[in-house]
């Protein structure tokens, strides 16, 4: 990075810290808090709209859609998220998979031979002659996938709560006004639930922060696995030699997830106190009484 | 090999006794549900004494929060922010980078020695997280329910000339207590779903004596084939979470039992509360 930083065992004290912090490798694990964030901006709105989706399905008026919806929601109440977030990345890859095996591939060889799962070469995915970014890619898409389905389903929860707490008689009017049922979801549903759902999904932003360390479990090189890796100790073959630093390392980590919860609360209670102005809740009231004062 | 004759030899493997080897070729449902059921003592055992210590430790914070001394208050306040703003995984990098680089030889205190190689072992190591953990989260729990209790209820206790303790441990402890239960249901269940994590973090399992999700992994990765280790996982889960909410009912009605009609189901919202 620095141009004295050419021979760094000559280098002493805060010259050398210096060039040990603007490293490659280290370069890279700032960028992985890039990752992270990354991940909660893309994650986010998917399980949202998952959320959504499942909530709506649980209303439906449709049986088998209804089951189906109630399942998902369901789903992750007795069940650690954990086990999802190891399951459905494998379960998605070896699915997509025998799909392409089974429309690509010629011959009918069986996809599990013993302890094996064997494609032919044209339904790897992603191919091996692939360049690695692609590689890189995949595997983030699939983390996020399975990201939105467990958080998709803990917001079909919230979600739902919330569009059964709007008043059931705002519904029935504007039934009574003639609108279709898709006119009363867009018009007064969907408007009027947030206030109900704001303080269930701002509990939830705050689980999804502090699940982004498992990113790790699914073998994505986010801050956990470089955390890991720069403090581990070096021997006096590398550059930097160093013994082991990687309780600092995690408590630069924790600092970052301390930071992101306190910025996250401060918003949220602005938010919150946003969407209660002028609504017919204990907190808008509560906030009318204090500006008539 | 006979399914029972696998009981036998697997049952137990996660505390170290029966066959030392995991099985590695030709692996049979039997055995794949032995050891996952074996696995899962760890997840009871984690569950239960972090719930057990950390109740009270939650109780004690709790009143910390509302204490009138402000060095009292403030580090109280510190530490549930600490442990509720961090993720359970770092905290389990952090605690063993921590104790391992406790003294091997052990510290000397008065004249005894005390040994620190076994705070570096997950059974008591990540149980401290755990507990630690659990009773930040309990903490604002108790705190919030603490705060919810009627005002005349304390009038009509110090009518009576309770004081301090008695009024406590009679008035203040048990409606706290029945406040704050069904959202103690859900942390206690959220506890139980965490201590997954343990031999996935920091912690490394001892001679491959892991949880219930140490195994279901071992198996994944030998047979490349999730769709029958995790499915297991996922019933026993579900069946002690049952069992947990159950359990925990049970309480609830004992903690109502002088309120008519004030027993509600406890529905279980996942992490909602937290």
């Amino acid at each position: 990075m620095f141009t004295y930083c050419s021979d760094p065992s000559v280098l002493e004290g805060l010259a050398w810290l210096s060039c040990y912090l603007t490293t490659g490798t280290h370069l890279l694990f700032y960028a992985s808090f890039g990752i992270v964030l990354l991940l909660l901006a893309i994650t986010a709105p998917i399980a949202l709209l998952f959320g959504y989706g499942g909530a709506m399905a649980s209303r439906s008026r449709v049986a088998p859609l209804r089951w189906l919806g109630r399942i998902y929601t369901s789903m992750v109440r007795g069940v650690p998220d954990i086990v999802f977030f190891l399951f459905v990345p494998i379960a998605l890859d070896q699915g997509l998979e025998w799909l392409r095996h089974q429309a690509l591939c010629d011959g009918d060889a069986p996809v599990r031979q013993g302890n094996d799962f064997v494609v032919c070469a044209a339904a790897k995915l992603p191919l091996s002659t692939s360049p690695e970014w692609v590689h890189d890619v995949y595997a983030m898409t699939l983390a996020v996938i399975a990201f939105s389905v467990v958080f998709g389903a803990f917001a079909a929860n919230v979600l739902y709560g919330a569009m059964q707490a709007v008043p059931r008689a705002q519904l029935e009017t504007a039934e009574a006004y003639g609108m279709t049922p898709r006119q009363v979801t867009r018009r007064i549903l969907v408007p009027q639930m947030w206030t109900y759902a704001l303080p269930g999904l701002s509990n939830l932003w705050m689980i999804l922060i502090k699940a982004t360390p498992l990113l790790f479990l699914l073998g994505i090189e986010d801050i956990v696995y470089w955390a890991r890796e720069l403090g581990g100790a070096k021997t006096s073959s590398f550059a930097y030699p160093h013994p082991d630093w990687r309780l600092y390392y995690f408590l630069a980590v924790l600092a970052f997830y301390l930071l992101m919860t306190w910025i996250s609360e401060r918003v949220l209670d602005r938010l919150v106190a946003r969407l209660s102005s002028g609504q017919a809740t204990l907190a808008g009231e509560a906030q009318r009484k204090a500006g008539a004062l | 090999m006979s399914c029972a004759q696998t009981v036998v030899d697997y049952g137990l493997r996660s505390l170290g006794l029966g066959e030392r080897l995991l099985p590695r070729s030709d692996f049979t449902l039997c055995q794949q549900v032995t050891l996952i059921g074996s696995g899962l003592i760890w997840n009871l055992y984690f569950a239960f004494f972090a719930l057990l210590f950390g109740f009270f430790l939650a109780t004690g914070l709790a009143l910390a929060k509302t204490s009138l001394n402000p060095w009292l208050r403030k580090s109280a306040n510190g530490f549930i922010f600490l442990f509720r703003g961090s993720p359970l995984f770092i905290q389990f990098f952090l605690a063993y980078e921590a104790l391992v680089l406790l003294p091997r030889a052990g510290i000397e205190i008065f004249g005894m020695t005390l040994g620190t190689g076994w705070l570096t072992k997950a059974w008591a190591g990540a149980l401290i997280v755990l507990t630690l953990n659990t009773a930040a989260y309990s903490a604002q729990i108790f705190h919030g329910a603490l705060m919810a209790v009627p005002k005349g209820d304390i009038e009509a206790a110090e009518a009576y000339g309770m004081t301090g303790w008695t009024k406590f441990r009679r008035i203040l402890w048990p409606t706290m207590l029945r406040l704050a239960w069904p959202s103690y249901t859900n942390e206690a269940i959220f506890l139980f779903h965490a201590t997954t994590l343990v031999f996935f973090s920091g912690f490394p399992a001892f001679q491959q004596r892991g949880d219930s999700l140490y195994y279901a992994s071992y198996f994944a990765g030998q047979t490349f084939n999730p769709f029958v280790a995790y499915p297991i996982v996922a019933g026993y889960f579900i069946l002690c979470t049952l069992a947990l909410i159950g359990l925990f009912g049970v309480v609830n009605r004992r903690l109502n039992r002088h309120l008519p009609g004030a027993v509600q189901r406890i529905r279980y919202r996942p992490q909602m509360i937290r």
